[in-house]
């Protein structure tokens, strides 16, 4: 997974100060469309200069969510502040706010100059205004020389940088983003990404992006929100969705995962023991969980954090024995399926570090997989 | 075998070959033939005109143009009041059905999909009964003691019957009923196939509803805006039923003084010159526009 670029530059974690405050609060907000719930009771507070992800299935809600604070749509009950400000029922032509449309929505009958000058057309700036800032946008999203043309005559990438610069020339205090990365092919995808958090950070305007692709949320984002069926499950940084997942859903809809599903045989504060049927020696996990002996709880394992050996490990705990099913080789690392005596099938990979080697672990050999005590994950629910 | 085959016309130039050798027969031919009328001279003959070939000898072929049809449409101000008159009534009907008629068809593409059918239904039902009975039928509703005045007088709004039949009123009337629907479905989809994220994107740049339609909606309809004025213009220059049926029988349009000319009159080279004339002064550059239109909306499309 990617992490942050904001990793390796200052630390930026507003929402870990108790004395920030709130950019954009979203105060209890449910949104019912006749009898169906698209966003249940959500409240999230997203903090100045953040690229917040709200990420989910389709139909989770996370666009219904969008269009409310973009003001398309207007809350059954709860509301929206924006800079301090209530804007829950403010239309839309009269929020601080622009969205990236999915689709673009790039007028057809006007150039790419007319189409980023729109806006600022609608304030009613001085002409010399509009064409500095106009030119400058451009500039920015290096559409100069394409100023002229009509959107017919540009691709798909340049569509989407108009789109862009048309809602960025405005200077929104929240710019919001639907897919914005959806219908670009994967090599222009990647750079965009890249362009993206550039721009983001020349301009230094709040985002917050939709997307289904957890992996385009993982790059993007200072924190990602994610969705299932109009409730928010978990917030928090790309590393601690993927780490330290609160339920099973999180962990499987982030990356990849193996789940052994076990009882609580130990339960300490510093410790825990689970039975599961589906190895052959209990998992012990190096952390404490808020649970009852007896309960039922599920391990999560990252297949990255898995070893696997031809001998059987020392340890008493933390492995199973199987045979080797199938191998993936993906050029930077390798995937293995690895289907346990209990017919479990355990996804493993590992990184290939060698340009060649003879002795790797091949079709239906036995072998053993085996993960460290700070590997798992374990979650309740 | 193999050669045969190829020696078949293929199923697309089959398609294609049969709708143009229809209009080829059924609309150049008679174009020619009325061409032809227009440049003879008129007689007390059957048909009633003198050809314009004929032996002057045994061995000599000539043709006589009569050039003076059309002079006689330049020198009688007769034709070209009819013209103008024409021009302006069909002018104001299609801007009348433009103004009836854009709100409909606006209200129809953006009703519930369930709804829209039963709509666009409606808006075609007038077709299922003759024009010319329906037409018929406004005598009934508007003459003196018609089904109008009737209900007016009953409802004590008025004293005594108003005047509308044989009235330029009328003929309006007749106009807009008969040719709104073909404003209304150019129109129709045109605005039924807009994508109305781009309202939301002009919202969200800052403008109110109504400049969002003046920005967005009224430039995007364009096309089907100029396919509906055509579509009702262009017959409407033509127009004879309306106008002699409900119009004041002394109302100058030019369809009528071609029936008139080419019945009453049996004058039928003078009648093919007014068709002629018809032709090249309106429907021609009318064309023309079309087609510059279509290319252009071809190349906006192509992507």
């Amino acid at each position: 997974m990617a992490t942050s670029p904001r990793a390796t530059q200052q630390k930026f974690e507003p929402w870990t100060d108790p004395e920030a405050k709130p950019y954009v609060r979203i105060e209890k907000i449910t949104k019912k469309f006749g009898d169906f719930v698209a966003v249940d009771d959500v409240s999230l507070d997203i903090y100045k200069k953040e690229i917040f992800c709200l990420l989910g299935a389709s139909g989770c809600g996370k666009t219904t969510l969008l269009r409310m604070l973009a003001g398309f749509e207007r809350p059954t009950s709860g509301r929206i502040y924006i800079d301090g400000v209530d804007m829950t029922t403010i239309p839309p032509y009269e929020r601080p706010v622009n969205m990236m449309f999915q689709s673009y929505a790039v007028f057809p009958h006007m150039t790419v100059e007319q189409n980023v000058a729109f806006g600022l057309k609608q304030e009613g700036l001085a002409r010399a205004e509009i064409t500095r800032r106009v030119g400058d946008m451009l500039d920015l999203v290096k559409l100069g020389q394409f100023a002229k043309r009509k959107p017919h005559q540009l691709s798909g990438g340049q569509r989407q940088r108009v789109a862009l610069a048309r809602a960025l020339v405005k200077k929104p205090k929240l710019l919001l983003l639907d897919e914005p990365l959806a219908a670009l092919d994967k090599k222009l995808r990647e750079h965009t990404q890249f362009e993206l958090i550039n721009i983001q950070e020349t301009l230094g305007v709040t985002f917050i992006v939709v997307t289904h692709d957890q992996e385009e949320a993982m790059t993007l984002s200072t924190r990602v929100g994610l969705m299932n069926h109009g409730e928010i499950v978990q917030v928090g940084t790309p590393s601690e969705m993927y780490e330290y997942p609160n339920s099973r859903f999180v962990a499987e809809f982030i990356g990849q995962v193996n789940m052994f599903e076990g009882k609580l045989i130990e339960d300490e504060p510093s410790y825990v023991r689970i039975g599961s049927a589906d190895l052959d020696a209990p998992i012990y996990v190096d952390h404490g969980v808020s649970s009852a002996p007896g309960a039922t709880v599920w391990a999560a394992v990252r297949p990255e954090k898995i070893q696997i050996s031809r001998e059987k490990p020392d340890d008493a705990d933390n492995w199973g024995a199987g045979t080797v099913r199938d191998i993936a080789y993906m050029g930077d690392v390798s995937i293995y399926l690895i289907k346990l005596d209990s017919g479990k099938i355990v996804r493993v990979t590992q990184p290939n570090i060698f340009r060649h080697a003879d002795d790797r672990i091949t079709w239906d050999e036995r072998v053993y997989v085996h993960w460290h005590a700070t590997s798992p994950v374990v979650v309740t629910k | 075998m193999r050669r045969f085959k190829r020696l078949l016309p293929r199923g697309r130039t089959l398609v294609t070959t049969v709708p143009y050798l229809w209009l080829l027969l059924f609309f150049l031919v008679p174009f020619v033939i009325v061409l032809k009328i227009s440049f003879s001279q008129s007689a007390i003959a059957m048909p009633p005109y003198e050809p314009l070939l004929h032996w002057a000898s045994e061995k000599m072929l000539q043709v006589q143009l009569n050039l003076g049809n059309f002079a006689f449409l330049v020198e009688d101000n007769l034709y070209w009041k009819s013209y103008l008159n024409s021009i302006f009534v069909a002018g104001v009907s299609t801007l009348l059905c433009l103004l009836i008629g854009y709100p409909m068809a606006y209200a129809m593409a953006r009703s519930n999909p369930s709804t829209r059918n039963i709509l666009l239904l409606l808006a075609v039902l007038p077709f299922f009964t003759s024009f010319l009975l329906r037409v018929y039928a406004w005598i009934g509703l508007l003459k003196n003691n018609g089904l109008v005045n009737n209900a007016l007088m009953a409802m004590g709004v008025i004293d005594e019957p108003i005047q509308m039949l044989q009235t330029d009123f009328a003929v309006y009337i007749g106009m807009v009923y008969s040719y709104l629907p073909f404003m209304l479905l150019p129109l129709y989809s045109n605005l039924e196939k807009m994508d109305l994220t781009l309202l939301e994107a002009a919202a969200d740049l800052g403008c109110k509803p109504w400049q969002a339609f003046v920005k967005v909606t009224l430039p995007l309809s364009l096309p089907g805006v100029i396919a509906g004025c055509l579509l009702v213009f262009i017959p409407a220059v033509g127009e004879f039923v309306i106008p002699s049926l409900l119009g004041d029988p002394g109302m100058l349009m030019i369809g009528k003084v071609l029936w008139t000319e080419f019945f009453n009159n049996r004058d039928w080279p003078v009648a093919s010159a007014v068709a002629i004339a018809l032709l090249l002064f309106l429907v021609l550059p009318i064309m023309y526009l079309d087609r510059a239109q279509n290319a252009a909306n071809e190349e906006g499309e192509r992507t």
